[in-house]
């Protein structure tokens, strides 16, 4: 008897859409493209800075108008998606076994977000919101 | 018991005959206990004996039912009957070349189990009157989860980058190297870091973690995969930065 298998094709494209959890998937890769968006603007922003104070005080003018305020809250909320979901996967990565038992998942995934919150007050306490 | 009638609309393929698989509907009268391998085994001994598919223990201990239900990768000897409504479509695993009806061609998976030497490498060779390889209960927990790999598959079928780039070594494999490498008594890590710290290996994963969600065992494969990726990153800056660290 002679073998012929048969390969069923995978749509290069298409297989996003096969599954919620690969949309969930792919939604948290998308996420990073907003968060490389805003490490741009802020790189132009540093290059308006060394122009000059005319052009550093248009480039806040456009930070300010309703365009550059959607662009932000926008940025804001996919940042924040991003980052909630990679930082409840960190238990998976760094397991911490003490003696025998494994810390709890909610205590590991808890220091990343207590560290985020400790950094943003700290640049915000520089930057001299307080 | 409660009796009642399903349909199954389950995938052909008789490599003699059809050019392309097909769907075959059955209808069934199922208990409600009843899992879809159950239904199957119905299907076969009183409608049609030409289906084949694979099943051994019917406890989810041999791995050998893995198939897609719903287009959800199941062991078929877990998946009750009651938690389904309509016709119930059962298809092999995805990602898998088939063979013949819900059989498929596993060879790929074998080869690459076979590549990670998923077993014990002494660190050092003991004569028989020296007695046990001893670990603590410490020791064992440290891996003991990943012990649990029953090889069924599900997790390639579910995995999206296996799907498109069928040469990653995947996750059930690359989980077993972790396993072995995480033991105590084990010596072998560096031979198994030439299979799995590569680009077809661990960096193939881009942790869509759907290997974790099928998985019937709770294995967790996705948290085996990221756990190599960190520590292969320490090798390689070790490697690079401290070389006199090097053996």
């Amino acid at each position: 008897m002679s073998r012929k298998p048969y390969h069923r094709e995978v749509p290069k494209a298409g297989w996003v859409f096969d599954h919620p959890r690969y949309m969930r998937y792919m939604a948290r890769e998308f996420t990073c493209l907003f968060i490389g968006g805003y490490t741009l603007l802020l790189v132009v922003g540093i290059g308006r800075l060394a122009a000059g104070r005319a052009d550093y005080e248009a480039f806040l003018e456009a930070l300010g108008s309703p365009l550059g305020i959607a662009f932000h809250v926008l940025a804001l909320g996919f940042a924040i998606y991003h980052s909630v979901t990679w930082f409840n996967l960190t238990p998976k990565a760094l397991p911490v076994q003490i003696g025998e038992d494994f810390m709890p998942d909610k205590v590991i995934a808890g220091a990343h977000y207590a560290v985020w919150a400790v950094l943003s007050l700290g640049i915000l306490f520089l930057s001299g919101a307080f | 018991m409660n009796e009642r009638e399903i349909e199954l609309e389950v995938l052909r393929y008789d490599p003699e005959v059809d050019e392309k698989p097909r769907f075959q509907r059955y209808k069934v009268p199922c208990k409600s206990d009843w899992v879809v391998l159950d239904a199957l085994n119905h299907v076969k001994a009183e409608q049609d004996p030409t289906l084949s598919y694979r099943w051994s223990c019917h406890m989810a201990v041999c791995g050998s039912c893995g198939m897609m239900v719903n287009g959800e990768p199941k062991l078929a000897c877990k998946a009750f009957l009651r938690n389904y409504t309509g016709v119930i479509r059962v298809e092999p695993l995805a990602h898998f070349p088939i063979e013949r009806d819900l059989v498929t061609v596993i060879d790929d998976f074998m080869d690459k189990l076979k590549r990670v030497r998923p077993y014990l490498i002494p660190k050092e060779e003991k004569s028989l009157a020296a007695g046990e390889y001893r670990q603590t209960p410490a020791e064992l927990k440290k891996y003991k989860q990943y012990t649990q790999c029953i090889n069924c598959m599900l997790c390639y079928a579910a995995c999206p980058e296996y799907g498109l780039i069928p040469k990653f070594i995947g996750p059930a494999a690359i989980t077993l190297a972790h396993r072995y490498n995480q033991d105590s008594r084990d010596g072998g890590r560096e031979q198994r870091q030439e299979e799995i710290a590569t680009s077809e290996g661990v960096w193939e994963c881009s942790f869509a973690g759907a290997c974790s969600e099928v998985c019937p065992e709770h294995v967790d494969p996705a948290s085996a995969l990221q756990q190599v990726k960190i520590e292969s990153t320490i090798d390689w800056y070790r490697d690079h930065l401290m070389p006199w660290l090097k053996k």
